[in-house]
């Protein structure tokens, strides 16, 4: 019989994690520790957010939490033999998981738990600082809550940025039988994983975010409209609802407040424009994602007709430090009139991608050099596409641009959900330019033409383009039918899928079998 | 009020998957897409022939319901192959080579995107994302999300299981 207690060994269960055999490292790791009769508990939590490291393996040592990545099933011997259980030196050894510089840099505040503990572990959610922001907030009036959200400066992390509080004070003042809080789970943006890491990390985050809500604004039923594409975080956020709902968090009386707030989990379907909030209410009421009219706008009429308090995941997870810690706090973080952190995504080709949780403000080329490492590929960055498939690209003359709303604007770009992807200089920019137009045919719900019959014209002028059958003729057809759909499209889907295009035309000519620079910038209309 | 149900005319077992959703989620506000997922996710898809069934448990006209039903890129109104394989066609997976994945496996697979091959064994679909942008060529084969795919990678899992390991 060990004398000692057994050694704690973390795995994430992250989809990402298991997406590069997590649960075959922890299974092996569990094997070789029996079979040496070794004393180990396999613990599960989220990631860390250093996806080239994945599966990263943490053992609790008497230095603290030490990492050991990527490791494959067949590594597992050699870390015993090594004596991984002790911090041990190998060749897959980080040292302290804490003090990588990729993590140390970084400023973990919405992210602060996520690969840190057992996501469904309720105890450890309260021991690091879980459900004060909650009590703080049944302590409270709802305006002083939704004030402490608007002083916080806090702006919707879906994409456009709309201040919080001023939507959360629409919900609160306006009379109505039922409220409703919504969570936008749809993360349908390419190159963004942070909602999704913070529902299969820390999913009583999210659910607290929303109780907050709930109490403040007067809403008694929350939903979590979350994309179909996610099964790993279904599982671990209905599980946390339930264990939320049987230990009093949520349900009938929040923390014996008396006050009720119920949540379920509803599973979109592979629609892009479900993600666009009104689409998303239609879909939530058992209808077509078609875009509604505005106004009204959702926080005066929006599910089943009643007020709604919709926002973004990360929006909802950032309330729980600014009721806890206050909004000064959240304020003090940031630059300019985006404060407080954004969880930046770093994807596509590069070198060291995954989650980095900064203050607004750092350079594009802070995060894909510094934090990147460049790209996967190792040849030089051609493009950068911030904000998802509705962002411009950017040339990589352009990375010294800070990471804030207003500052990403005025280089023509967007900030969106804060995903990043980027592309070596063997991207060929026509023919993503084509398929934006092609994925706008794809997701458009169909209510206006600009957009519906826009999209489809759109691929066909860029292939005539590329296929040099008149092309000055092309670019100027092009053009003009960018300009329409920005112009005359009911949701930014049609409005601004033109973003991605003429970006690409602007600073990629040649790609399209045009001069480079000067002869393409002629051709443009005025 | 009595109306009797429509007639479900469809093989028992599927009958059963399609009485069952409705008893589980039609009294619920919004009904439909819980309805059409817990048809899927049992019988892989959602038979036409349960519409009529669907729409009056809903309260709604049929073609409201198919209207919704067709409006969703996720739901079938045929049975899938043995295997359903997702391959991701978005821009960070775009970055990191997906576009030769899925002309890869479209060889190795023999069959198309959007289609099921004709021995049913295999249906390849697009999806737009799957949320591993960082690790891609991003795949789902069967519901388990897969890094880095090849075409390789995905032809073995989809390969049926040999007689004996
Ligand atoms: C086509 C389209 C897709 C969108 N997709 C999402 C999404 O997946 N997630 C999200 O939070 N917001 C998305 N949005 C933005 C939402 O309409 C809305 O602004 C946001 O959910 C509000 O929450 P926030 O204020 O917390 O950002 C999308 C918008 C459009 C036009
Ligand atoms: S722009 Fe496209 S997606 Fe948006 S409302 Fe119009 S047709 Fe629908
Ligand atoms: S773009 Fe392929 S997984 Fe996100």
């Amino acid at each position: 019989m060990p004398v000692n207690p057994p050694t704690v060994v973390w795995v994430p269960l992250d989809a990402a994690a298991k997406s590069v055999g997590a649960d075959e490292v922890a299974a092996a790791i569990v094997a070789e520790a029996a079979r040496r009769r070794l004393p180990v508990t396999v613990r599960r939590n989220g990631t860390r957010g250093m996806l080239w490291l994945e599966p990263l393996v943490e053992v609790e040592t008497a230095g603290g939490r030490t990492a050991y990545g990527p490791v494959a099933p067949g590594d597992v011997a050699s870390l015993f033999d090594r004596g991984f259980l002790a911090g041990g030196a190998h060749p897959l050894g980080h040292g302290r998981t804490e003090a990588i510089p990729y993590f140390a840099r970084q400023e973990r505040v919405t992210f602060a738990r996520v690969g840190l503990t057992d996501p469904l572990d309720l105890a450890a959610y309260e021991a690091h600082g879980g459900w004060r922001g909650l009590r703080n907030a049944l302590a409270r009036s709802g305006a002083e809550v939704v004030d402490a959200v608007t002083r916080s400066g806090l702006r919707g992390r879906g994409g456009a940025g709309f201040p919080t509080g001023i939507k959360w004070k629409t919900v609160l003042d306006t009379p109505a039988d039922r409220k409703y809080v919504v969570v936008n789970a749809d993360e349908g943006d390419s190159g963004t994983f942070s909602d999704r890491m913070v529902m299969e990390g820390d999913p009583y985050l999210l659910l607290e975010g929303m109780a907050v809500a709930g109490v403040a604004l007067g809403a008694t039923q929350g939903y979590v409209y979350l994309r179909s594409e996610y099964p790993d975080a279904e599982r671990v956020l209905t599980a946390a609802v339930e264990r939320a709902t049987a230990a009093g968090f949520l349900g009938a009386s929040v923390l014996g407040s008396g006050k009720r707030f119920d949540v379920e989990v509803r599973r979109g379907a592979g629609s892009y424009v479900c993600g666009e909030e009104t689409a998303l209410l239609e879909s939530l009421e058992g209808k077509r994602g078609v875009v509604r009219y505005r106004p009204p706008v959702p926080a005066v009429a929006g599910l089943f007709g009643r007020p709604t308090a919709l926002n973004n995941v990360i929006t909802f997870a950032s309330v729980p430090f600014v009721l806890d810690r206050g909004a000064d706090a959240y304020r003090d973080l940031g630059v300019g009139r985006s404060r407080g952190t954004l969880p930046f995504q770093l994807a596509g080709n590069v070198a060291r991608g995954g989650l980095v949780e900064k203050a607004f403000g750092l350079t594009l080329r802070e995060l894909i050099e510094d934090f990147g490492g460049g790209t996967a590929s190792g040849r030089p960055v051609r493009a950068v596409q911030v904000g998802g498939p509705l962002g411009s690209f950017l040339p990589a003359s352009a990375l010294d641009v800070p990471l804030d709303y207003e500052a990403l604007a005025g280089k023509g770009g967007i900030l969106g959900h804060g995903g990043v992807v980027v592309f070596d200089d063997t991207a060929d920019m026509a023919r993503l330019a084509r398929y934006a137009m092609e994925f706008c045919a794809i997701e458009s719900c169909g209510k206006c033409t600009p957009c519906r019959i826009g999209s489809t014209r759109g691929v066909e002028v860029i292939d005539r383009l590329v296929a040099g059958d008149r092309p000055q003729r092309q670019v100027a057809l092009l053009r003009d039918l960018c300009d329409t759909m920005t112009h005359a499209s009911l949701c930014a889907l049609g409005g601004m899928a033109p973003l991605p295009v003429t970006s690409a035309l602007d600073h990629f000519p040649e790609d399209f079998g045009l001069a480079p620079a000067g002869a393409a910038r002629d051709a443009r209309r005025s | 009020m009595a109306v009797s149900p429509p007639p479900l005319p469809l093989p028992a077992d599927l009958a059963q998957v399609v009485e069952s959703a409705l008893a589980a989620h039609a009294a619920r506000p919004g009904a439909l897409l819980p309805i059409f997922h817990a048809i899927q996710d049992r019988a892989g898809y959602v038979p036409r022939e349960a519409l009529p069934r669907i729409a009056w448990a809903v309260n709604q006209s049929q073609a409201d319901v198919l209207g919704t039903l067709s409006f969703y890129h996720d739901f079938r109104t045929h049975p899938p192959g043995r295997h359903v394989v997702k391959l991701c066609r978005a821009e960070a997976c775009q970055a990191r080579g997906s576009d030769a994945v899925v002309a890869d496996v479209e060889g190795r697979l023999r069959v198309g995107m959007g289609r099921t091959r004709e021995d049913g064994a295999v249906t390849l679909e697009p999806v737009y994302c799957l949320g591993n942008c960082a690790l891609g060529p991003s795949a789902m084969v069967d519901g388990r999300l897969h890094a880095r795919a090849t075409a390789d990678r995905i032809a073995a899992l989809v390969e049926e299981a040999p007689p004996c390991r």
